[in-house]
């Protein structure tokens, strides 16, 4: 089993005539993805590796059943993107751009509030549950099948500790990497529940990093509500304050909040063993398996 | 990206928020001169990214001529918290009477602005927050309406704010909105607005931070960053298109990924380093772009050793380590020794391609970072 998504999932990508949309959709399509089509406003009626394009998400959607979207759209036009998949009743929207402004987002976190749409990013690599399906730019390779999630404000430092597990023989469940924004659909407490909730996955790492308070939050909901153990990375103990360091949102704020520090002690004090080193983070894993 | 106090005013003023009448100076005796039209008393200012800029004795109020000549002198080419001074605003004193603070910024976990009124203005707003938050009242506003003007003023009535001057007040918070939404402000905070002895409300400081994301719809804004930049390798950095971040390590760090470079300062911290630098150079790895990455590093004289840690994802390890070769060959002499990391698609393969002569290779990151470590040790001792 899985969160989110799996084999049954039909897609439909947003930008797939685009440079970076048709490349990955390639790669989605070649990981075993059901890419049932894409949406480029002009470009109806072509097909991009035999997928059918349509001008609007909500022909493809008409046309093909498709029940999520991958967006590979530049950030000038992502926010209206993502309104038209949630104007469209998806299930689910990944949103991989980067660069969003974030007072788009804020007006997309607004309607968000008002559909059932799951968003997860934007700037993020997206969604995988290995031998199913994968909705993002995750290098396929390095995932397995397993029962470890996985829940990262990263791109890299995701592939990183998939790296660190996998070696190990540690497969994976779902990995899904919620993005660096400031403001993003699926935060780590939306993806601990469905872990929680997933009978498949018995452990579950969670990559946190600098800035706001969501990684306090999950601690908190780890403590109250998780039987399944979480062990903990948080990126950017060295950060100082003030510096936006690569992500929009990995700031720590000129009052002290934000800290990894303060993101540590709340994981620790729910019971949740933080890694010095990726390597320590699949130690962990390992002892609770 | 952070605004200057000036280019801040100008806005306020262009918008029709009460500032003092101010001059930007560049010598001491551009400030004189400015002194001679404003008047006494008059602030000196330091220009820089700052926060605690009058403590730092970054701010004098000048009472005569005498008095702005040695603060202008003073202030100007100063050491402030590592930036050097090379700009102050001369701007009229403020007969003051009462301070509020007021701010617009983005709630990240509501995902919406707020507004924030308190009269507890001319401190640190920080410790305020820390130490009797109900001394700030704040307001949301509905991103998807805009700020109803009734929220301004039942945020600065909230506040307590003196009734006489509060539709005032509620009237530069407005102004304050909406040059936030127009010019896509991550922050605006004015600390203090000052009340004055004839009770005229006036913005005495300002700080405006605006979102990189949004500057290529804000190209007046995009040419203020330019300004604004005070570190030459930062300016670098914004050429080159690297994110980057300068810090006062020895050890010069280039990665892919925030998260990951991140955690690369970080280990170098634990295995008993110092990081001099955070960039990411992002995905792909073309010659090009990694000799400019170590272009950067090599021309900061912090740096004694240098981690290169790429996780190829979609990106190939072996167009990384030709990227790598090819930017190195380039130098005579690579004047700082470089420990490559590859990992992820194609790793071992670009690992093999490396040419060891010109770098030293490590399988795994923590071994990586430990030999930069002892790298930048060595030069040291």
């Amino acid at each position: 089993m899985s969160i989110f998504v799996d084999d049954d999932t039909r897609v439909v990508v947003q930008g797939i005539t685009g440079g970076e949309g048709k490349f990955h959709a390639g790669q989605m399509i070649e990981y075993g993805t059901n890419v049932v089509a894409g949406a480029v406003p002009g470009k109806g009626g072509q097909e991009v590796d035999g997928v059918p394009v349509y001008d609007t998400v909500d022909e493809a959607v008409e046309a093909e059943d498709a029940d999520a979207s991958v967006i590979f759209v530049p950030p000038a036009f992502a926010a209206d993107a993502i309104f038209e998949s949630l104007d469209t009743d998806l299930d689910l929207a990944v949103a991989i751009t980067e660069g969003i402004p974030t007072q788009d987002m804020a007006k997309v976190n607004k309607r968000l509030s008002e559909t059932d749409t799951r968003l997860i990013g934007p700037n993020c690599p997206g969604i995988i549950t290995p031998g199913e399906a994968k909705l993002g730019i995750l290098p396929g390779n390095i995932f397995s099948e397993g029962n470890v999630g996985l829940v990262s404000r990263s791109g890299t430092l995701t592939y990183q500790v998939v790296d660190n597990l996998t070696e190990r023989g540690l497969g994976q469940s779902t990995a899904i990497g919620i993005g660096g924004d400031p403001i993003i659909g699926t935060s780590f407490v939306d993806a601990l529940e469905a872990f929680e909730a997933d009978t498949d996955t018995d452990a579950v790492v969670m990559c946190g990093e600098i800035g706001g308070e969501d990684e306090e939050q999950a601690a908190k909901f780890i403590g109250e509500h998780m039987d399944t153990p979480v062990a903990g990375f948080i990126a950017g103990r060295t950060a100082p304050p003030g510096k936006r360091m690569g992500h929009a949102g990995a700031i720590v704020s000129g009052s002290g909040t934000g800290t990894a520090q303060s993101k540590i002690d709340a994981l620790n004090d729910a019971g949740v063993p933080v890694g010095d080193t990726p390597e320590e983070v699949a130690d962990h894993v390992e002892d609770f398996l | 990206m952070k605004l200057h106090e000036y280019q801040a005013k100008s806005l306020f003023a262009d918008a029709g928020i009460p500032v003092p009448d101010s001059r930007l100076a560049t010598s001491v005796d551009e400030a004189l001169d400015a002194v001679d039209e404003i008047g006494y008393p008059a602030a000196i200012k330091a220009q820089v990214h700052v926060g605690g800029r009058g403590k730092a004795g970054g701010i004098k109020i000048a009472t005569d001529r005498e008095e702005a000549e040695q603060y202008a002198e003073e202030i100007l080419g100063m050491d402030l918290k590592g930036y050097t001074v090379d700009q102050v605003l001369v701007e009229a004193g403020v007969d003051f009477v009462d301070e509020l603070y007021v701010g617009v910024t983005m709630d990240r976990g509501e995902g919406k602005p707020v507004l924030m009124v308190s009269t507890e203005g001319g401190v640190d707003i920080e410790e305020v927050a820390e130490e009797n938050p109900d001394a700030i009242a704040r307001e949301h506003v509905d991103p998807a309406f805009g700020l109803h003007p009734y929220q301004a003023r039942k945020v600065v009535y909230e506040a307590g704010v003196d009734a006489d001057v509060a539709l005032d007040v509620a009237s530069i918070l407005s102004t304050l909105y909406d040059l936030y939404e127009e010019n896509d402000a991550s922050e605006i905070e004015v600390n203090p607005v000052m009340i004055t002895s004839d009770r005229d409300v006036v913005a005495a400081d300002a700080v405006m931070n605006i979102d990189e994301d949004a500057l290529f719809r804000q190209p007046d804004l995009a040419e203020m960053a330019e300004a604004s930049y005070e570190d030459d390798l930062e300016r670098k950095a914004g050429e080159y298109g690297f994110d980057y971040v300068r810090l006062s390590g020895n050890v010069g760090i280039i990665g892919n990924g925030a998260g990951l470079v991140m955690t690369t300062l970080d280990l170098v911290d634990y295995y008993g380093g110092a990081p001099a630098n955070f960039l990411d150079i992002g995905g792909g790895a073309k010659a090009e772009r990694v000799a400019n990455a170590l272009d950067m590093v090599f021309s900061d004289d912090n740096v004694d050793a240098v981690v290169f840690n790429i996780f190829g994802g979609i990106t190939r390890g072996d167009e990384v380590a030709k990227g790598i070769n090819e930017a190195l060959e380039r130098f005579d002499e690579i004047p700082k020794k470089v420990v490559v990391r590859l990992a992820g698609t194609n790793a071992e393969e670009g690992m093999e391609i490396l040419n060891t002569d010109l770098v030293e290779v490590e399988k795994t990151l923590e071994d990586a970072v430990q030999r930069a470590v002892k790298n930048a040790d060595e030069v040291t001792q």
